[in-house]
């Protein structure tokens, strides 16, 4: 599926297109198909996300994953830092971003 | 340390109300995204991974106790309680929010600090030597040139809109602890025969995609005449630097297409042109800014006896001070890099509490060093141990200075939108590896460098043992270098083969210290051991 | 599109149209003349007494090299207009003057007011140009130079 990401333009957290709203969690997603770009033109100029894309995804049991590491680690949060993350108290998250 | 005068202080608060201006009209949207990028960089704001992320200038390194306690608290207000110190000695805050920003800007300015061009097309953020006015091998401090040239450089009308990037060190002494040759310019502060200060000029070094070790452009440049010879630099970059594809833009490219030669002549013939438009400080300016660099009230007859009754303290003592040129006083690295623990990073505590050190121990200062550590610069031999039991107590205590789990990396993937890999993992499984103390010490200087992208902000090139994470169809990849210096014996490392997966790196990188402990003769490094045998035993060894 | 013309200058505004810079050379007794950011300023230099406006063009932000052309003639004696054309946006306006233009001509319009701000940006300058701004440096040290 395609899923929207970007930031929010005042405090630059990451947020996923939730079909109505951006969400903080990527779980929150939901496929856009053929739409990302009128969303995203519209949501920009209404200054609701800064800097937004369109990623592929997969809609697993776990919830939705998407397809580059790098946007599973936008996903989660830094690896590092798990206190951060999406999850703070799952200590064995970070396989997550593999 | 400089201090401000009425005239730097509104310079920086003029720029903290334009940026404020700037925010505004973004946030109203009468900047657009694309028009908003490049003035929010030349303020250090970057849009990382996860969210705005700050880089504040901290020029050639140099910080008091106020600018340290500053810059944890800012991390306490605006941030997540914690900082980066990075390998230009910046520090950058990670979780910051743009609205947020110029009000962060202007705390800064209370201090004397800001992020002026710590990102853009422009000249960034001067870097020097970290143990400049206190070591014993220098021939002058390079602070007051390089605070010369911070001023220059600041707001620097024709140098704005560079083709990209350019970064300034300048050191004062043979020994090399700023990676001098792998800038745009790199200056050594040197004396001539007749005994006069001047600038060698070395220039289009760097290393990103392309590294390059910076030619010699010209041997002298009297003092008086430093600022002059720069803008004609600047200006032969600015108008025949590459715009047309951004990763040959460097100053390093140009120069590597049109010659050293050329580009010297070029040089020349603008610098004598400069030289009649009286754009030169005067030498009234340059005493201004050196009283500011006078040696600190040191006293006189300490004692140089340390009691080394304390064995944990004792291999501290060793691995982490260095000679100063003042008897009774040494010269000491605070270590970011604890077992385990994320390269460069200090939480909001520890900065205060290494504000608190500087002022009670180093004359209210305290350096930061590319290698992404602290200094504190000025520290009486009889304080050793009382400072030691202190950072000890506060996780700062490691005593890997130069050593194997001493190790550079850059964000990386965990927080940088650039970035192909994550680096901070590796150095932590490196340095978990290597924990045990004696290892690491038998092992000697061996500089591991990680960076997450082929922008090489993690210095891989230069490391003894460099690491570059790559993208491979969408997993992590790692791949290994050997022979890298950033020294005064400068060299850039060269690949081993193919790369590694991350635990893969780690085994590789293991294999190659027990080649080096095999083969090395009294007194080698790992690197000297390198240039000895060559690659050929290394990578049987890892590939065999 | 809109014209809009900022000029800072007490003579009236040449009318001449401005010749390519690479028609220059054939036209002969050319006012006016157009550089692109590839062009060599210094080439004008042995004709700055027959122009009365050169455009330095900008046709991206990003490319800086119109601010070293602009500083190199007036640098070398050009006291014309010198009018900065196209993508010019106002954060770029006082850095601009700072190099010698006295003109803009903006893609984007910009009002009179904006620009009056955006020049006012620097209470000083660290810098000596060719703006005729006493630099920091010598402000500082002004009473020992007179004295």
């Amino acid at each position: 599926m395609k899923i929207l990401t970007g930031n929010d333009l005042k405090t630059g957290d990451v947020v996923w297109w939730d079909g109505q709203d951006w969400s903080r969690d990527v779980n929150d997603a939901v496929d856009v198909g053929a739409e990302a770009d009128a969303i995203l033109a519209r949501e920009d100029a209404a200054l609701r996300v800064n800097a937004g894309y369109a990623i592929d995804a997969q809609r697993t049991a776990d919830g939705v994953r998407p397809a580059h590491i790098k946007d599973r680690i936008r996903a989660l949060g830094p690896t590092v830092r798990l206190d951060f993350s999406l999850k703070p108290a799952d200590t064995d998250i970070s396989g997550w971003v593999l | 340390m400089y201090q401000y005068d009425h005239y730097d202080q509104a310079m920086v608060d003029a720029r903290v109300a334009e940026f404020r201006g700037q925010v505004e009209r973004r946030l109203s949207g009468e900047l657009t995204e694309d028009q908003f990028k490049p003035l929010r960089l030349k303020n250090g704001l970057y849009l990382q991974l996860h969210a705005y992320m700050l880089r504040v200038a901290i020029p050639y390194g140099t910080l008091s106790s106020r600018q340290m306690r500053l810059l944890g608290d800012i991390a306490d207000k605006y941030d997540r309680g914690y900082g980066h110190f990075t390998t230009r000695q910046n520090l950058q805050y990670n979780w910051i929010k743009l609205e947020q920003t110029p009000d962060i800007l202007a705390d800064l300015a209370t201090v004397e600090m800001h992020a002026i061009q710590t990102s853009g097309n422009c000249i960034r953020n001067i870097s020097s030597d970290q143990y400049a006015g206190a070591a014993a091998d220098e021939l002058v401090d390079p602070r007051p040139y390089a605070e010369l040239l911070r001023q220059w450089s600041s707001f620097h009308p024709e140098f704005d809109y560079l083709p990209r990037k350019f970064k300034f060190a300048v050191i004062a002494s043979e020994t090399d602890r700023a990676a001098m040759r792998l800038h745009d310019i790199g200056i050594q502060i040197v004396a001539n025969a007749a005994g006069e200060i001047g600038a060698k000029f070395h220039v289009g070094g760097g290393m990103g995609r392309t590294p390059m070790i910076a030619p010699v452009i010209r041997e002298f440049v009297p003092a008086l005449q430093m600022i002059s010879y720069a803008e004609a630099c600047l200006r032969v970059y600015n108008r025949y630097g590459r715009r047309d594809n951004k990763y040959k833009a460097r100053i390093k490219i140009l120069i590597h297409e049109i010659g050293a030669d050329e580009y010297r002549r070029q040089v020349e013939e603008e610098f004598a042109h400069i030289l009649t438009l009286g754009l030169e400080p005067p030498a009234a300016e340059l005493a201004r800014i050196q009283s500011f660099f006078a040696d600190p009230s040191f006293e006189a007859e300490l004692p140089e006896a340390i009691d080394r009754s304390d064995p944990d303290f004792a291999v501290w003592l060793d691995q982490n001070t260095v000679a100063h040129k003042h008897p009774g006083y040494t010269v000491v690295t605070i270590s970011l890099k604890p077992i385990g623990g994320i390269p460069g990073d200090a939480s909001a505590d520890q900065m205060r509490l290494m504000a608190d050190l500087a002022r009670d121990y180093s004359f209210d200062e305290l350096r930061v060093t590319h290698t992404q550590n602290i200094v504190l610069p000025h520290v009486k031999k009889a304080d050793l141990y009382a400072l030691w039991q202190m950072l000890e107590g506060a996780g700062l205590g490691s005593a890997n200075l130069d050593l194997i789990s001493d190790i550079i990396a850059c964000p990386g993937l965990d927080y940088c939108s650039l970035a192909n890999a994550r680096s901070i993992p590796l150095a932590q499984k490196i340095s978990a590896r290597f924990a045990d103390m004696d290892r690491q010490r038998d092992l000697g200087e061996l500089k591991v460098k990680i960076s997450g992208c082929i922008n090489a902000c993690g210095h891989h090139h230069a490391g003894h043992i460099g690491i570059l994470g790559v993208d491979r169809k969408g997993t992590e990849n790692y791949q290994l270098s050997f022979g890298g210096s950033e020294a005064a014996d400068t060299s850039l490392a060269q690949i081993t083969g193919p790369g590694f997966s991350e635990d893969g790196v780690v085994d590789a990188l293991e294999k190659a210290t027990e080649v080096y402990l095999a083969q090395r003769s009294d007194g080698e490094r790992f690197l000297d051991t390198y240039r000895r045998i060559g690659m050929a035993p290394f990578k049987e060894a890892i590939y065999g | 599109m809109v014209e809009t013309l900022l000029r800072y200058r007490g003579d009236e505004a040449s009318a001449a149209p401005a010749v390519s810079f690479a028609a220059f050379a054939d036209a002969g007794n050319a006012a006016a003349v157009r550089i692109e950011p590839g062009d060599d300023a210094r080439a004008l230099l042995p004709h700055l007494s027959q122009l009365a406006r050169i455009d330095i063009a900008f046709p991206s932000f990003g490319d800086g090299r119109g601010y070293s052309a602009a500083r190199i003639l007036r640098e070398n004696g050009y006291t014309g207009e010198l009018r900065a054309v196209g993508d010019v946006l106002i954060d770029q306006l006082s850095h601009m003057r700072r190099c010698g233009f006295d003109a803009f001509a903006p893609d984007r319009p910009i009002s009179a007011d904006a620009a009056a701000k955006a020049f006012a940006t620097w209470p000083e300058v660290y810098q000596k140009t060719v703006d005729g701004r006493t630099p920091i440096w010598a402000l500082r040290h002004r009473e020992t130079d007179h004295g």
